[in-house]
């Protein structure tokens, strides 16, 4: 690790002036992919503004047809959570095969969705099911929110403070582990939420997260595994590396999203 | 308080102090003025070093030097060597390149130690490790045996031209092909033993102290052997002589082999501790551990084995390529070589083998012993190729190997081992009933109707542990006998000191060997300490790898102990007023035999000691004895492994239903610490069949897997619950009849593994690690035998 200014404010506002003032300022919400990564001297912010003290950005609320999750709340909070299991079972499920017990007790929702790692979970829930990220200054769609590997629509001193999910009638997810990171190799999130239905897919594309159309266009037909038999992703665009190659990828993307429609039909 | 025989299920000493964050590391070993040190390592697997600018470094706050290759030979300090000499076919000595602590001119491999900063701290030091401009000129690096071996290929050291270390070979050619030539069936493999890394749970390392007053230099450091250490660092590396160098290995957090070695971090330490006049203080860190850290095994090998029309075996024939990586190691040559070919007849009557071993070098981290040391990698060629030439011929596996196996002891094999004794039929037996083979066609047509592939596959390893005696050791090029010490030190009181050249980094020393001291001289487990790991307290020792500190060093303590009653029998002759021939030792007393007069070990020791009894020109007051024992023989654990396993054909997800072990370890001290053994050694096997792969990019020879992120571990929920059983018959080759059990789950899982596999995809096809991935793809190529895959 290098030296470097930390600051612990006590109000959103001070966090993203913070923010603002900072010359290559990061923000700390639950640390489990910065800090690895500044102890490995590979990210080396000037400033690092822990987000741990600003009130008001935890916990987890229905909310008429709606589920909201504070962007600091912590993923073993959502997966314990009765009110996530309650409304979106797949979600709790999801977050009980993030990480392992010390990841899922210190990383948070909104760390997670501001990284965007191409294999992290949340962002295949959240384009599943059409989460709005609501930020400091906007409410952003998933669909707009997801623009690459570790890049999102979050502009300079833009902090996420909630992240709102539609209750769908269905949903289920669907993990391949990679074998040494327990990242996705391949994740699958489906969901339906009357007529619509949404498959998104992590891990296995080179520009992360993606909606997997053709999935969602076979589901519309009738929501069952079945509708999905043959069915395998192109494999341009796919991953590749000495875990998977892209034909592996593609294969598991199809196995995972029939396993996702039978779990999303299991309840 | 009562008496802990040998065979009780004791709870380790050690551990509470180790559960309870009181143990004692080496990185918790802090001396006063103590500066850090960080080595600047080569990015590159092959370079030549044109210039290395250290001057914008040595101004960063805190630095106190910075050293490197040119430094070190200006004060004579020698290379880093190999003990084991290997020749060739041709009677030439292997060809061994020049490897300095500090790279000198060249470095050969990610990770290469080209200089050393020592500051005021870790973090200084890595600031201004930064800051060292080494000007590069890379050149193309050769990862792996195949493009070492390629014509025009370039050399990794100029001494071996062809990166042929050593062509060396083992038993009888004109047999073995004359056996070949008369076979009935011959049944041949390709094999692929994956490159593994150690991965201990403590890293290495080191803090070097020296003492001006006494010029006199004490060194701390990661070692399963701290005499081995200061021999080498005394007599060959030239630090200091060895009354002048003192090695102490406190707690150590396991090695699985990477921590016998004499590596060039301790080695500069100790050097530069005298050079910068502090203590200077290393810690590998995770990375750094990955990169330099000894790595395992890496052969490539063609296997062929003969049989006759009876299904009988008549020869086997192995070529193998080691990979070596880019320097010697300690003990890099006589893994694929001495620890390897005479294992390859397994537990099985074959009456000719011919094994070819070529030592190669390539740009990537050394490679030297890793549990098992070339034991497993000859099991894996042996029941790999027993598993396919019992299919191929169409004969049940079980009954193939029963067919085949050795009956009669003591038995000569055509590769130098006399194998002592054993039952290899009792432990089959046993673990056929145990894993209920008979009801496997029925559990696997079950997992067909789940649309799972079913397997299961056996693993008829033996090993040889103990190795020795010296003198044979010795006529097969090792530069070290192989026998072990102890000191039996009793205390006025009756409490005792054992004093050993073993050393523990994980096996429990401190509770098998208080269970025997217990058990001889009758007195509870609690009155007894173990010390080890101190040149400064025993005085010579060989260490603990190879599962022999059981065999060798738990028998050097008994041969002491003996030594200690008979003396206490001439102490209890004078207090007794008996004749010394009267005097019989028995449940921790002394007496009169036919009488009723008795004394208790206690009181025996405090009458040696306080000598009143006795004249003292008669006998020597006091009670402590040493031994040196070195065995007659090898040991030769033996045993036989099942798998049963299912295969996601969907996703080439593999799942371990259910394994067996029987296991043969001679006379067992303690269960409890027999079972941790084989279970830990299970894991590591299934690790290596299944997950681990140490993966170097062959354009780069950059290690890919150079964290967890990408090198998979064994995890606990990939294991089901063993069955661990054993079979008995007493080693006759060393007074405890102790076999050895350290390494036999490590030796025996992977053939296991793979021959289960193979069994539920119905062909051979099957790479270590059997990832996922490889899976797939073999599950595919089982579903369309005629894909171009």
């Amino acid at each position: 690790m290098y030296a470097f200014e930390f600051h612990r404010p006590t109000s959103l506002r001070q966090a993203a002036s913070l923010l603002g003032k900072a010359e290559d300022g990061r923000l700390l919400a639950g640390g489990q992919s910065l800090l690895p990564m500044m102890k490995l001297r590979l990210a080396s912010p000037g400033t690092v503004i822990d987000l741990g003290a600003v009130p008001g950005m935890t916990g987890i609320e229905r909310k008429g047809r709606s589920l909201v999750i504070g962007a600091m709340t912590r993923h073993a909070e959502v997966e314990t959570s009765p009110v996530v299991k309650e409304a979106i079972p797949a979600l709790a499920h999801l977050v009980s095969v993030l990480g392992d017990p010390a990841v899922r007790n210190r990383g948070t929702i909104g760390g997670s969705l501001a990284n965007n790692d191409p294999s992290a979970d949340y962002p295949a829930a959240c384009l599943a099911l059409g989460a709005t990220i609501v930020t400091n200054q906007r409410r952003i769609a998933a669909d707009d929110f997801f623009q690459g590997v570790f890049t999102t629509a979050l502009e300079e001193g833009e902090i996420i403070v909630k992240v709102v999910f539609p209750i769908p009638s269905r949903a289920g997810y669907e993990k391949f582990r990679h074998p040494a990171s327990r990242f996705a190799l391949a994740g699958v999130f489906v969901a339906r939420r009357g007529g619509e239905i949404r498959v998104a897919v992590t891990g296995a594309g080179d520009s992360g997260v993606f909606r997997w159309h053709e999935a969602e266009e076979a589901l519309k037909g009738r929501f069952a595994p079945k509708s999905l038999d043959g069915l395998t992703p192109s494999t341009e665009g796919m991953n590749s590396d000495i875990h998977a190659d892209a034909a592996y990828r593609a294969h598991l993307v199809g196995v995972m999203a029939r396993r996702a429609v039978e779990r999303a039909l299991r309840r | 308080m009562a008496v802990t025989s040998i065979g009780a299920r004791v709870v380790r000493k050690e551990d509470h102090r180790f559960i309870t964050g009181k143990g004692q590391y080496t990185d918790d070993i802090n001396r006063p003025g103590q500066a850090h040190a960080v080595f600047v390592r080569s990015p590159h697997a092959a370079a030549t070093i044109r210039r290395i600018d250290t001057s914008a470094a040595r101004s960063m706050p805190g630095v106190v030097a910075i050293l490197t290759g040119e430094d070190l030979a200006a004060d004579k300090i020698g290379g880093l060597i190999c003990g084991w000499m290997i020749h060739s076919k041709d009677g030439s000595p292997m060809k061994a390149g020049a490897h300095p602590a500090l790279a000198h001119g060249k470095v050969r491999y990610v990770g290469d130690h080209v200089a050393v900063v020592i500051a005021e701290t870790v973090l200084q030091a890595k600031d201004a490790a930064e800051a060292v401009v080494v000007d590069y000129a890379v050149e193309k690096p050769v990862v792996d045996v195949a493009s070492a071996l390629a014509k025009g290929a370039p050399a990794v050291h100029a001494e071996a031209p062809d990166n042929r270390v050593f062509s060396w070979h083992l038993g009888d050619k004109a047999a073995t092909d004359a056996a070949f030539a008369k076979a009935r069936h011959v049944t041949a493999l390709d094999i692929v033993n994956n490159r593994l890394i150690p991965n201990a749970m403590e890293p290495r390392a080191a803090v070097g102290d020296y003492d001006s007053g006494n010029d006199a230099f004490t060194l701390y450091t990661t070692s399963q052997n701290p005499h081995v250490a200061r021999l080498v660092l005394s007599a060959f590396i030239g630090v200091a002589p060895e009354h002048k160098l003192r090695v102490i290995a406190p707690d150590v957090g396991g090695g699985f082999g990477s921590k016998i070695f004499i590596y060039a971090e301790e080695t500069v330490c100790v050097w530069a501790a005298k050079k910068v006049g502090r203590p200077v203080k290393w810690t590998s860190d995770r990375t750094e551990a990955f990169l330099s850290d000894a790595h395992g095994r890496d052969h490539v090998t063609r296997a062929e084995m003969a049989l006759d029309e009876n299904g009988r075996i008549l020869a086997l024939r192995v070529n193998t390529k080691a990979n070596l990586g880019a320097y010697l190691s300690t003990f890099a040559s006589s893994v694929p070589t001495y620890l390897y070919a005479p294992l390859l007849s397994g537990q099985y009557d074959i009456p000719a083998i011919y094994a070819e071993v070529d030592g190669v070098y390539t740009h990537t981290a050394p490679v030297d012993a890793y549990r098992g040391a070339g034991r497993p990698e000859a099991t894996f060629v042996v029941e790999r190729l027993v598993e396919v030439a019992a299919r191929e011929i169409g004969m049940d596996p079980a009954r193939f190997r029963a067919r085949n196996y050795i009956r009669k002891f003591p038995h000569q094999t055509p590769v130098i081992m006399a194998y002592d004794a054993g039952d290899y039929d009792a432990s089959l037996k046993k673990a056929l009933e145990l894993a209920d083979y008979k009801g496997f066609g029925r559990r696997k047509r079950e997992a067909a109707r789940r649309g799972k592939l079913r397997g299961i596959g056996f693993s008829s390893y033996i090993e040889a542990c103990g190795i020795a005696p010296s003198a044979a050791v010795g006529s097969l090029g090792a530069g070290v006998g192989l026998w072990e010490s102890a000191e039996v030190r009793v205390n006025p009181i009756g409490t005792v000191e054992v004093l050993t050249g073993s050393h523990s980094h994980g096996q429990g020393h401190e509770t098998t060997f208080a269970q025997l001291v217990s058990d001889r001289l009758g007195i509870p487990i609690e009155n007894v300490s173990i010390v080890h790991g101190d040149t400064d307290k025993v005085q010579m020792g060989m260490g603990t790898y190879g599962s022999r500190s059981g065999a060798v060093g738990m028998s050097a303590i008994a041969k002491a102990l003996d030594k200690v009653i008979a003396k206490g029998k001439k102490v209890a002759a004078h207090v007794l007023e008996a004749a010394e021939g009267d005097i019989e030792f028995k449940d921790g007393k002394f007496s009169v035999a036919g009488t009723d007069r008795s004394a208790g070990f206690g009181d025996i020791a405090l009458q040696a000691y306080i000598a009143h009894k006795f004249n003292g020109q008669e006998l020597e007051p006091g009670l402590k004895e040493g031994a040196f024992y070195d065995p007659t023989n090898f040991t030769f654990p033996a045993g036989v492994h099942i798998c049963e396993l299912e295969v996601d054909p969907q996703t080439g997800d593999v799942t371990i239903e259910k394994w067996t072990a029987v296991d043969d370890f001679g006379v067992i001290i303690n269960p409890l610490i027999v079972e941790g053994q084989v279970h830990g050694g299970i894991a590591q096997g299934v690790g290596q069949a299944l997950h681990e792969g140490a993966v170097y990019d062959p354009a780069t020879g950059q290690l890919v897997t150079a964290s967890y992120m990408d090198y998979r571990m064994p995890r606990a929920e990939d294991l089901p619950s063993f069955v661990v059983d054993t079979t008995v018959t007493p080693c006759p080759s060393n007074p405890l009849g102790i076999k050895g059990c350290g390494e036999a789950g490590a030796i025996a899982a992977p053939a296991a593994v793979v021959n289960a596999l193979t069994n539920a995809v119905g062909h051979e096809d099957v790479p270590m690690p059997a990832t996922p991935q490889a899976m797939w793809r073999a599950c595919r190529k089982a579903a369309q035998p005629l894909a171009a895959e």
